[in-house]
């Protein structure tokens, strides 16, 4: 939220203190895939601007041990089937930094797929952003509702019951508009769905 | 120094033009329609080239090389040029450009008193605003692309770099010839539309001795310069009149002939979805009895030199105004041009803007971005838009916290506050236990409503669930120890 908002120097703590905090772990399981990549498309930066070659050094030890929530269980874990059951029919939204940053594309609807009695419906023009983008969601709140109503509108042509991504930051701006739209449509987060074992989540 | 940007130090900021151009639903229509067919056109343009990512990679190198000797290249061009009979002015500032223009001008126009040019492609002449000067030294611009042409006849601002009237349609078309051709009875079918305006351009291209183009590439080995385009009007500027004076922002230049080879192929696809455009018009110097006789080359700086010191504003410059990224870009979509307040707009309006003059509008574009990638991902030169953007946000809060005001923002003192919070888990443990009651006073079934400071912002449009009761660490804590630490 710092960094991308500008607030550089406030940033640079913020980083000391998650590499401190993780340094030891073996792997590192983030559920917010732009948590994921601020942290592979910045972190070294921030560490090379601060001329830190220790923080440098200890970014890039832990970078490789850093996994998104899917990429945890698809990449690494290889594993597909988790013996999830969700009777439901979800859409999925493949937010901006998972697509773009982290390039995670199919991993998360192998994952879906393999949940007992879910039915997954393609999202239309899926690529396109939600209009959250952090502090834009309230320094430009016009524009960001005029983005979430076009997603809102896809959303809803799928008559799915449940939109869920791999951001719990893109669900909440999500959320904010299908519920104050009165709309039926629930948001969950990918792990709500792979951690749900039989009738209604 | 006079840099100028368009009109843009008469702007407003950017969230208060987007909202304006939210409310005319016509103007969205239109663009969603035009973007939706142009991003459709060049998806299917750049997914058949197999070699589309190293044409995109040798782009880049090319701009990265060129803007690292620019001074080398420019020297190059310019001692070519010459060679082959075309005169290179140099201009520091919109002013001088302008002036340079005028002056030209009027030399080869000696007996009249209020001459004509015509113009063509040429978006650096709206960055100087040359029209008004010419207006204002009693020289009359006529501009013959087509759509540039619209919006001088609709006395409109451009809101796109390559398609400058996407935000009209037809209809609209048909009523601002209607009105300006004088021809009450035209149709808005588009053989009409190009009948009237084919009539009205003919009689200018061939009664105006000077024109004024601008120019997509400068190449240093040959001095040649070479402007691409759709219509033919372009050709018919850059052969008809006896003067030429041609306009040309100092990143054009590419080094060798050779180089074309890439662009000639990133452009055409990325601006329009073709696989190559129309016209392509290539001309070195002068050629007896052949063209124009009176061959001039204005080369404009107007900002772009302080871009060179720094390697990420650097990228900026190896821009070939293609417009893919506005087309990509979601705030774009619903906004259109019109929002950015300045010629160049979308996401690279919002980097090229702020860096060439810094103004009080400017300080709003780099904040008009969710920093989704899309921009980034369509760019045929791979300029890291976002990346950009983000290093403009870290200048913008620097200035800002030098100030008084700026240090006693609610943003900056939320901002300080945050970041305390985010670096002790006691802190934020104690903050998360603060919140659960505070948030009482706002709850209204279930949702937080009327929330203080920038949180408010959301709250009038957008629902918020309250903070859970339980936190995942709680939870984590309290599930029995064997359920822990369970991999499979």
């Amino acid at each position: 939220m710092h960094y991308n908002t500008g607030y550089h120097a406030e940033a640079i703590p913020l980083v000391r203190n998650f590499v401190h905090t993780f340094r030891d772990a073996e792997a590192v399981c983030v559920p917010s895939a732009s948590c994921v990549a601020m942290m592979r498309e910045h972190y070294e930066l921030i560490a090379r601007n601060e001329n830190d070659a220790l923080l440098l050094q200890e970014v890039q030890l832990l970078l490789p041990r850093i996994f998104e929530f899917s990429e945890l269980l698809t990449n690494h874990l290889k594993v597909t089937d988790v013996g999830a059951t969700f009777p439901h029919t979800v859409t999925y939204h493949p937010s901006c930094h998972s697509l773009r940053m982290l390039h995670i594309s199919e991993g998360p609807i192998k994952l879906l797929k393999q949940v007992r009695g879910l039915s997954l419906i393609d999202l239309p023009n899926k690529e396109q952003c939600c209009g959250f983008g952090g502090t834009f969601a309230v320094k430009n709140a016009d524009v960001s509702m005029a983005m979430l109503g076009e997603k809102q509108s896809c959303i809803i042509e799928t008559k799915a019951e449940v939109v869920t991504a791999l951001d719990n930051s893109c669900l909440m701006q999500i959320y904010g508009g299908l519920h104050r739209s009165n709309s039926e449509v629930r948001t969950l987060h990918i792990a709500e769905i792979l951690a749900a074992e039989g009738a209604r989540a | 120094m006079s840099i100028r940007v368009g009109k843009a130090a008469a702007a407003p900021a950017f969230p208060i033009a987007a909202h304006e151009a939210l409310q005319n639903d016509q103007l969205r229509r239109n663009v969603r329609h035009a973007t939706n067919v142009i991003r459709t056109k060049r998806a299917l343009r750049v997914d058949e080239m197999p070699d589309w990512q190293q044409l995109r990679q040798a782009g880049s190198d090319l701009k990265q090389h060129t803007l690292a000797h620019l001074d080398h290249y420019l020297e190059q061009f310019a001692a070519n040029c010459e060679k082959a009979g075309g005169k290179v002015h140099w201009a520091r500032d919109a002013d001088e450009a302008n002036a340079i223009a005028i002056q030209l001008i009027r030399d080869h126009s000696a007996n009249d008193p209020h001459p004509e040019v015509i113009k063509v492609k040429t978006m650096t002449s709206d960055e100087i605003q040359l029209n008004p000067a010419l207006e204002a030294a009693g020289i009359t611009p006529i501009e013959t692309d087509l759509a540039d042409m619209i919006v001088q006849l609709g006395h409109d601002e451009p809101s796109h770099i390559v398609v400058p009237a996407l935000h009209k349609n037809r209809f609209e078309i048909r009523d601002i010839f209607r009105k300006e051709m004088n021809l009450p009875d035209l149709t808005e079918t588009p053989e009409d539309l190009t009948a009237a305006a084919r009539r009205y351009l003919r009689e200018r291209f061939l009664r105006t001795r000077i024109a004024v183009s601008g120019a997509n590439f400068a190449i240093a080995e040959t001095g040649t310069v070479c402007v691409v385009e759709s219509e033919g009007n372009g050709r018919m500027c850059l052969t008809l009149p006896d003067v030429l004076i041609t306009l040309i922002g100092i990143e054009k230049v590419i080094p060798r002939f050779a180089d074309l080879e890439v662009f000639l192929q990133t452009l055409p696809r990325s601006a329009t979805g073709e696989r190559m455009n129309p016209y392509n018009s290539l001309w070195t110097g002068v050629t007896p009895n052949d063209g124009p006789q009176h061959f001039h080359v204005i080369l404009l700086d107007n900002g772009r030199t302080q871009l060179l010191a720094n390697e990420l504003e650097r990228e900026t410059l190896q821009c070939i105004r293609c417009g893919a990224c506005l087309n990509a870009c979601p705030v774009y979509r619903e906004t259109s041009g019109l929002a950015y307040g300045s010629i160049y707009s979308g996401p690279i309006g919002a980097i090229l803007s702020p860096q060439l003059q810094s103004l009080d509008h400017s300080r709003s574009l780099p904040y008009a971005s969710t920093l989704c990638g899309a921009c980034y991902e369509v760019c045929p030169v791979k300029i890291n838009i976002p990346e950009v953007l983000v290093h403009l946000r870290g200048r913008i809060v620097r200035g800002d916290q030098k100030t008084l005001s700026g240090k006693l923002s609610i943003e900056n003192i939320a901002m300080q506050t945050a970041a305390k919070i985010f670096l002790s888990r006691r802190r934020y443990e104690a903050a998360q236990r603060l919140a659960r009651i505070g948030q009482s006073l706002f709850e209204r079934k279930g949702q937080l409503v009327n929330l203080p400071g920038m949180a408010g912002a959301w709250t009038a449009t957008r629902d918020l669930r309250p903070i859970p009761a339980q936190s995942f660490r709680d939870w984590w804590k309290e599930r029995p120890a064997s359920s822990k630490g369970a991999a499979r």
